[in-house]
């Protein structure tokens, strides 16, 4: 056994001490199912064992979920090249019967947490006979897969409502929602919370008093389901007859996993147990078994955790963590990374023009992290993380900063004046980062001496909120800012993307793109609310004139007028150019003026401008939601696509996490890039010469397209990467 | 060969509540008292009942195992008399009646029964659950939304405010007042008796003659809690429909159909059965269809139905001279009138169930009863009936005076 130390004391209690190598953190993989399962003989089999306690060898915690880099391996397709169904439940029942083996072997099994228990490690731990925590704020635990396009396929969606009830197990389960000790105690998810670190010793003492507690709930011939099951059950149907809708309304159903869970969950509910669990590893097997799991598993964890850590970090640039920055601007921006910055432990000197603004910078700080007072914030932490704030009006101040951000007004000669101060102060050896969301990073940086030590940091506004930073890599940036900027990204724990410089970088340029159809849809006179609706429907969060309103309208149509005046007789005018105009002509700037394409009632829901159809009159003929979805949808692949040819980015990776985490493209595909992968090249192609040839030259497919379709090749393929 | 009408009875609906007049009736009492009523104002030889169907629309409980073999049963039919359930939803009574029409004509029976039954403030609608609403698969696969945001969906999309249907609602109050006042309903309408042999109920006693925009204005739509909040269906009808930015919520406990308590049954038979009992033939039933329509705004299928009905039997709109359609909520019938450019003096002339109520499994047959003593008293020839249909669908026939 490699995974798992088994030891037995005096009292005949095996201890199985789980600590899988090479890994941070516990994760289910072949060896540990392996291990688990010489476990389970050697407790069954060895008469002088009496029961068994579970626990963890990691400080990390107890465990996280399945190891989902070996997913892959699960799904490798038949011999005819489709998912053979058969075998693939064969796999992901593997899980299930084991943990169903674990319980059912006359011998009680107790469960020793201690920090994270997530996913199967948790499914591990309800398969358990007792269930003991060590109280720690930093302990949580549940069944967080539907973030990443699975859900609990180790039993835990059968296990969770036979504990806690139907209602409360797809509460927690369809939105990932995780467990406190004492939150999970008081729901009977665990039997006892005890101080932290004795989680072993109480599980110990569990067994040893309860040698005939071997038998679960759910297996004996009294169980009663809490609160209910079963097509008779008033609440168990409107539990489901409410949930659907709501996942509907959430999901706008474009989502596999939250509908398969339900149904595992409804149908299972009724069955008995070891028919339950079968159940649920059917539709686990649908839903694995679907690119989109794949999908959302390789960006939404797989890449974004692998971004958190580094991967794209010039290699051999020593680590150099910030611990005093300087903080150009206090302005929404400028306040915002003044908060997380300060939260993380960095010294923050947060420069303005005036010292109002320079305290209001500091204000929001205090605003912001107050409202988490009793949410893991006390006062006391709250009081030492404002105190790394310094507002100040002089330059001087920010002697002793070992990085800067810059997020001072979007003017080119009042942010080389900013630059050029700072310089003076901290000399150009300093890594100067600027927060600029338009204008090309290789321009600023002659204010800088050392155009090498410039560097782009995009944040995304509210900062607090946002989780993605877009690090723009200038012509002549060198690999120590960038390692600087991406140590920084880590200290405020967001995940970055590292792009190269460009008009509007990648995530505004290709974010720009779904906005500027959606006001193209709006002046062809595609009604409104289908336009917003399509957007919703294509997986985003909000519709293109809903965003249009909040990033506001006015800043779209400023963007706009510089690119052409940068750009001149290049400049290709489009339709969308003139709805902007006209909403800015009409005083209709966008929510931060309560008006724009929508109204915003003091009293109410926003609602759809009514004027708009009075300016843009409807057409007569509306097309399809599905064709506006498509417009809508390669609109924004294709200028994604661009940014690869001309190398913006390096990767599909950094395409595909930037576009889900920077501008909510659907979460459900992956980003855009797993998305033309997985819709396949040519079928791209085609659809962007026929959009193309419908709508115009906006969507005309890129020369690197046509040849990676006629190759039959993929952004994900290694070759592609390589050649890029 | 063809079917006949021979008589047609229906209960007085009652408040489906506690309070209501009929609650301490049971559903089979309700229904035992039509078959007896059926056979003793006819006079017939209940032995030349080959077939009682009736509709029931919460088949469980009290309403389940077959209650139209158990009212054939308890009312003293001929043993060899059968009997069946059948559920259409809200047009159970009236497949029912089409049912039996359809074995008379087929040559299966000599006399049919179709007629249907349901005790709403017994056997709450909902009750029996089904796949549709809580299978999450097939819901997810329907879009299921309940009736009533089918209801406002049809508002919406067909242009019909508040003020509409509220002013459709005070007028089918009015309407069935005058037809109650003028006795339009006397020989349909059989009192309800209770153990004792006491009369329960005479009359339909949902209706709020006094109705008016004022009164009705005052009353919070009732879907708009379950639309936008928790659990949120408008957006999955806006799914279906998104060129809708938003759900206009009108409709209220006063311009729906009411909650009530009742029973119907219609004598079908054929040429010869009438000859041998002296029975006189009091309409033909000229045709009959069901359809199915876009299940999520669930409630326009009428319209279908009746472009099916009129091809079907070679007729034109203009060879109608009655329209009945259930008036389940307002903005249906609004919407029927306008698909099919009704003139509402043409339409539900006496009033309809938002005065005096639906009780689901009974309500087709009640209202082909009504459609048929209104051409006895106009004198006019044809009457199309019609009734929209849970998950979407319609059933709908046209008779014809003989």
């Amino acid at each position: 056994m490699t995974t798992i130390q088994f030891e037995t004391d005096a009292d005949g209690i095996a201890t199985l001490t789980i600590d899988v190598p090479g890994q941070s953190m516990n994760v289910i993989g072949a060896e540990f199912i392996a291990d688990l399962s010489a476990a389970i003989d050697r407790i069954t089999g060895e008469e002088a064992i009496k029961g068994a306690v579970i626990r963890s060898g990691k400080d990390s915690g107890f465990m996280g979920g399945m190891d989902l880099k070996a997913l892959p391996a699960m799904l490798a397709p038949g011999p005819d090249g489709k998912a053979d169904m058969a075998s693939i439940f064969d796999k992901v029942f593997v899980l299930n019967a084991l943990f169903r083996r674990l319980e059912t072997r006359g011998k009680p099994i107790a469960c020793a947490i201690e920090g994270t228990c997530i996913g199967g490690g948790f499914e591990l731990a309800l398969a358990c006979h007792y269930r003991v925590v060590g109280d720690s704020s930093k302990t949580q635990l549940g069944l967080p897969e539907i973030m990443i396009g699975l859900f609990p396929g180790g039993g835990g969606s059968q296990r969770l409502p036979r504990i806690t009830g139907v209602q409360t197990a797809l509460i927690y389960m369809l939105q990932g929602k995780l467990f406190r000790p004492a939150e999970a105690a008081m729901l009977k998810v665990v039997d006892a919370v005890v101080p932290q670190g004795s989680a072993t010793d109480a599980a110990k003492a569990w067994v040893k008093a309860n040698p005939d507690s071997s038998i679960q709930p759910w297996d004996r011939k009294d169980f009663k389901f809490p609160g209910g099951a079963g097509g008779f059950n008033p609440a168990f149907i409107q539990t489901f007859i409410g949930a659907v809708p709501m996942t509907m309304k959430q999901t706008q159903r474009t989502m596999n996993a939250p509908i398969a869970l339900l149904s595992a969950v409804y149908e299972g509910a009724q069955l008995p147990f070891d028919r339950a669990i079968r159940i649920e590893s059917k539709y686990f097997a649908k839903v694995v078994s679907h690119p989109q799991a794949r999908n959302m598993i390789r960006t939404l964890f797989v890449n974004k955790q692998a971004a958190e850590r580094g991967a794209r970090r010039p290699k051999g640039e020593p680590k150099a963590p910030t611990t005093k920055l300087a903080m150009l601007g206090a302005g929404m921006m400028g306040a915002g990374i003044a908060t997380v910055s300060a939260q993380a432990g960095i010294d923050v000197v947060l420069l303005d023009r005036d010292m109002a603004s320079a305290e209001k910078g500091k204000a929001h700080a205090e605003s912001v992290l107050s409202k988490r007072l009793g949410k893991g914030m006390t006062p006391e932490k709250l009081a030492a993380t404002l105190a790394r704030i310094t507002p100040t009006t002089d330059f001087a101040d920010l002697a002793g900063a070992d990085f800067v951000i810059e997020a001072v007004f979007e003017d080119r000669a009042i942010k080389a004046e900013a630059t050029q101060k700072t310089e003076a102060v901290l000399g150009a050896d300093t890594i100067f980062g600027s927060n600029t969301s338009t204008l090309p990073i290789t321009g600023l940086a002659q204010a800088w001496s050392k155009a090498e030590n410039f560097i782009g940091v995009h944040f995304f506004s509210p900062v607090e909120k946002m989780p993605l930073v877009e690090i723009i890599v200038g012509e002549k940036t060198g690999p120590e800012a960038i390692a600087k900027a991406l140590d920084f990204v880590a200290q405020i724990k967001k995940t970055p993307i590292v792009v190269h410089d460009s008009r509007g970088f990648y995530t505004s340029r290709c974010f720009g793109t779904y906005v500027q159809e959606g006001a193209e849809l709006v002046a062809e006179g595609v009604t409104p609310a289908l336009i917003e609706n399509a957007g919703k429907q294509l997986g985003m969060p909000v519709g293109p004139l809903a965003v249009s309103d909040e990033v506001s309208i006015e800043l779209g149509y400023k963007v706009m007028k510089a690119a052409k005046a940068d750009l001149g007789d290049a400049y290709k005018h489009q339709a969308s150019d003139d709805v902007m105009a006209k909403m800015v002509e009409l005083g209709r700037l966008g929510r931060k003026n309560g008006k724009g394409y929508y109204d915003y009632p003091e009293d109410g829901k926003k609602l759809l401008w009514p004027g708009l159809t009075g300016e843009f009159p409807p057409a007569a003929t509306q097309p399809s939601v599905d064709d506006v979805r498509e417009r809508l949808l390669y609109r924004q692949l294709i200028e994604c696509a661009r940014c690869f040819e001309e190398g913006v980015l390096a990767t599909p990776e950094d395409g595909d996490v930037g576009a889900v985490f920077g501008w909510g493209f659907a979460p459900s595909t992956g980003g855009p890039f797993s998305h033309m992968d997985t819709v396949g090249i040519t079928h791209i192609v085609k659809t962007l010469d026929r959009l193309a040839q419908t709508h115009g030259d906006r969507f005309a497919p890129t020369q690197q397209l046509r040849d990676m379709a006629a190759r039959g090749v993929l952004f994900y393929d290694e070759a592609v990467q390589k050649a890029a | 060969m063809e079917a006949f009408i021979y008589d047609a009875v229906r209960t007085p609906r009652g408040r489906g509540k506690k309070d209501g007049s009929l609650h301490d009736i049971t559903p089979i009492q309700l229904a035992t008292q039509m078959l007896e009523a059926v056979r003793d104002r006819t006079a017939i030889n209940t032995a030349d009942v080959d077939d009682v169907i009736l509709g029931c629309v919460t088949p469980v409980g009290e309403q389940g195992a077959v209650i139209g073999r158990a009212a054939v049963l308890n009312a003293d039919y001929a043993e060899t008399t059968a009997g069946m359930q059948i559920n259409r939803f809200c047009a159970s009574g009236l497949e029912a009646v089409n049912l039996a029409a359809a074995k008379v004509i087929s040559g299966e029976a000599d006399f049919a029964i179709g007629g249907g039954v349901e005790s709403m403030s017994r056997v709450p609608m909902g009750s029996d659950g089904g796949a549709l609403a809580m299978d999450p698969a097939v819901n997810w696969k329907t879009y299921f939304a309940p009736q009533g945001i089918g209801a406002d969906l049809i508002a919406t999309k067909f242009g019909f405010s508040r003020t509409d249907v509220d002013a459709y609602a005070v007028e089918s109050q009015k309407r069935a007042a005058h037809a109650w006042g003028e006795g339009r309903f006397a020989r349909s309408v059989v009192p309800v008796k209770d153990v004792i042999g006491l009369i329960a109920l005479d009359h339909d006693e949902h209706m709020r003659p006094d109705a008016d925009m004022q009164s009705l204005g005052a009353l919070k739509p009732a879907f708009t809690g379950i639309g936008e909040d928790m659990p949120g269906f408008d957006a999955v009808a806006l799914l279906k429909y998104p060129e809708i930015e938003r759900i206009n919520h009108v409709h209220h406990a006063g311009n729906s159909s009411g909650i009530v308590d009742g029973a119907a049954a219609i004598l079908i038979g054929n040429k010869a059965m009438g000859e041998k009992y002296g029975l006189k033939p009091r309409a033909r039933i000229k045709a009959m269809a069901s359809i199915g329509s876009e299940p999520t705004i669930m409630l326009t299928g009428p319209e279908f139905v009746a472009g099916k009905l009129l091809k079907k039997s070679g007729m034109a709109k203009t060879d109608i001279d009655l329209w009945e359609l259930n008036e389940a909520f307002a903005a249906v019938v609004l919407r029927y009138m306008q698909a099919l450019d009704l003139d509402h003096a043409d339409v539900n002339v006496n009033g309809g169930a938002i005065a005096m109520g639906h009780p689901l499994g009974a309500t087709g047959a009640m209202i082909l009863g009504i459609a048929l003593e209104e051409l006895e008293r106009s004198g006019k020839g044809t009457a199309l009936v019609n009734l929209c249909i849970g998950a979407g669908m319609g059933t709908g026939a046209i008779i014809e005076r003989v």
